[in-house]
């Protein structure tokens, strides 16, 4: 929960969390050791010096440490644990549905935790996605289409078999499939940003929602212009976000392309925990203004109604979270006694 | 491993010490063709050697073990098509250290191997295609730049959409001006024959720009120029990271006085 100078509240839903093993125990080859310092480098390259952490923690954190980072600490009311399986990488996996399912189980009115789906799994892999979702009810899932999977090097949603995980997605009740296409994770020459397949489908299935995690980035310009012909498009901010202290400039012209092209009712926060922490990406975030020069070009503003949406309703809608029963839920288990101290402790 | 001390480092004595400089000078011209800025300028050649026998060797190294294989491939086959092209060049080897591909890439680039040859079935995709949907991208962005230079210099709309090649090279304009006007001319026949009488400024189809329509062509444009920003800040920044560079940003050929600064254009 944010709360503003003047005493509104602002209920945050954190798009994009996860809580991963990228230990040495758990690396599987030297493909696993520079996946998690590739993270490691984007951790330290966009985070204020005081916000960073040793390479030791961000390796393996514990879900109490978790726990303080996202709503102890940060804003965070709720969380969606994205799983991530890297399973060539990492003996266990890096961060996979099971995993998160802990956590999501000591706290169950603060996660949302969402499954995942490979088409190259075959039949055997639908079987799993009515397993994972008959036990977990899920809501949403996180696909890499990137990911490197033995000899396949990635795959598109337009595959045929895709379609047949996006048929069974629609009939479980799994309504938002979040897509990476943003950078990391190699895209050999299939191209890990392109978001023509996202359009496709988005036609394809009008009950689904699409959430394009680092909206595209940096292919800015395909994701906008997609995410502007088909109205189930969102555009997940994360990764995009942690620039507003690096370059605070250029993170103003992608909200404001953002809200220009997408709009304001199809932007979700993302912090990308724990390469990132909510604390500082929401501090800066709520003190955050489109320079004139730039509103002059798109006429985009960030109001704080545009701000509230971006932060958690626009989250709670797609999830179908009603957020004054769910603050009265946290509220009722102690989840916001530490709120008079902590939340105000804001520059 | 941090090899930037390399920089001056040569072998078989004195002679080929002007001859790495001209081999500098030659990888200047080589751009990442996603960012469209020089490998030099960009840090990521950590080695350049010539040997008794005028055979070069270059060494790079990119920002993540995970780069893209075909950028990768690509930006070694124009470095060295680059120095084989000075004359006492006998032979050219390049080497792309501490990458997931790095074997097999070095070995493709060794025995001369297309792209395609190297990765065989896991590669679906021709290079050539994707280093011309990069060239036009660089073309946007430098044409974006010197088309808002040029409107805030005052140059009306009708004047600059009628302006032929010859024409634009004798406006009258200042050092950022001709600075911008050398980095567009460099990528213009991306879009058409270049002859001192076509006109300067095209799209990426070879039609002309109308007066009328400029400023909204400019503002369709402009998402180009975010999408290099967030590559350039994202690269440099890992790069540093990765090798820890303490002073990325910083162009240390000295043989580069005039590309220097050309990075970050808004």
């Amino acid at each position: 929960m944010y709360r503003t100078a003047k005493g509104e509240e602002i209920f945050v839903i954190d798009g994009h969390t996860h809580f991963w093993d990228g230990s040495p125990a758990n690396q599987k080859n030297i493909h696993g050791k520079q996946f998690i310092e590739c993270f490691y480098a984007y951790h330290s390259n966009l985070s204020p010096p005081s916000e960073k952490w040793p390479l030791e923690k961000f390796e393996k954190y514990d879900a109490k440490t978790m726990f303080d980072d996202l709503f102890v600490t940060g804003y965070d009311d709720m969380a969606i644990l994205q799983p991530t399986y890297l399973t060539d990488f990492y003996k266990n996996g890096f961060n996979t549905t099971e995993r998160n399912s802990a956590i999501k189980k000591s706290h169950p009115d603060r996660f949302i935790l969402n499954g995942a789906f490979d088409p190259r799994d075959g039949t055997k892999g639908l079987e799993n996605l009515h397993a994972l979702s008959e036990k977990h009810k899920l809501k949403g899932v996180k696909l890499y289409t990137a990911e490197w999977r033995g000899e396949s090097k990635g795959y598109k949603l337009t595959d045929k078999a895709c379609y047949q995980y996006l048929e069974a997605a629609q009939k479980l009740g799994i309504k938002n499939i979040h897509v990476h296409k943003g950078p990391t994770i190699i895209p050999l020459n299939r191209d890990a940003f392109d978001v023509a397949d996202v359009d496709d489908v988005a036609t394809s299935f009008q009950d689904l929602n699409f959430i394009v995690e680092h909206c595209g980035l940096p292919r800015l310009d395909d994701f906008c212009w997609i995410a502007t012909q088909e109205t189930n498009v969102y555009a997940g901010l994360a990764v995009a976000l942690p620039f507003i202290h690096t370059r605070p400039g250029y993170f103003a012209h992608i909200i404001s392309e953002l809200l220009f092209w997408v709009g304001p009712d199809k932007i979700l926060y993302g912090s990308d925990y724990g390469i990132w922490t909510p604390k500082w990406l929401i501090d800066k975030f709520m003190a955050f203004e489109i320079p004139a020069d730039v509103t002059k070009e798109t006429g985009s503003v960030l109001s704080m109604e545009t701000k509230t949406k971006i932060l958690g309703l626009n989250a709670a809608r797609l999830y179908g979270i009603d957020v004054e029963a769910q603050k009265k839920k946290i509220r009722a288990g102690g989840g916001y006694a530490h709120l008079p101290e902590a939340v105000h402790a804001a520059p | 491993m941090n090899e930037r001390g390399d920089r001056d480092q040569q072998v078989g004595g004195a002679r080929p010490r002007g001859r790495a400089a001209e081999v500098w000078q030659c990888l200047q011209g080589v751009t990442d063709p996603e960012l469209d800025e020089s490998v030099v300028e960009l840090n990521f050649i950590s080695r350049v050697e010539v040997d008794s026998e005028n055979r070069v060797y270059i060494e790079f190294r990119l920002p993540t073990y995970w780069c893209a294989a075909n950028f990768s491939f690509l930006m070694a086959n124009d470095m060295r098509r680059a120095v084989i092209e000075l004359d006492w060049v006998e032979g050219v080897s390049v080497v792309l250290g501490e990458h997931m591909y790095a074997d097999k890439i070095n070995a493709g680039l060794a025995k001369g191997l297309s792209f395609q040859d190297t990765f065989g079935v896991e590669a679906d995709g021709d290079l050539d295609d994707l280093r011309r949907t990069f060239l036009i991208k660089a073309f946007q962005r430098r044409q974006v730049v010197l088309l808002n230079h040029l409107a805030e210099a005052g140059h009306a709309p009708a004047t600059v959409v009628g302006l032929t090649l010859a024409g634009l090279g004798d406006l009258p304009v200042d050092d950022e001006g001709t600075k911008l006007i050398r980095r567009y001319l460099e990528r213009r026949s991306v879009v058409g024959p270049a002859r001192a009488d076509a006109l300067a400024f095209l799209d990426v189809e070879g039609a002309r720009l109308k007066a009328e329509s400029l400023s909204s062509y400019v503002s369709g444009l402009r998402r180009v120029g975010i999408n290099a920003e967030f590559n350039s800040a994202l690269c440099r920044g890992l790069l540093s990271v990765r090798f820890d560079l303490e002073t990325p940003f910083v162009a240390k050929s000295k043989t580069s006085s005039t590309n220097a600064g050309s990075q970050h254009v808004p």
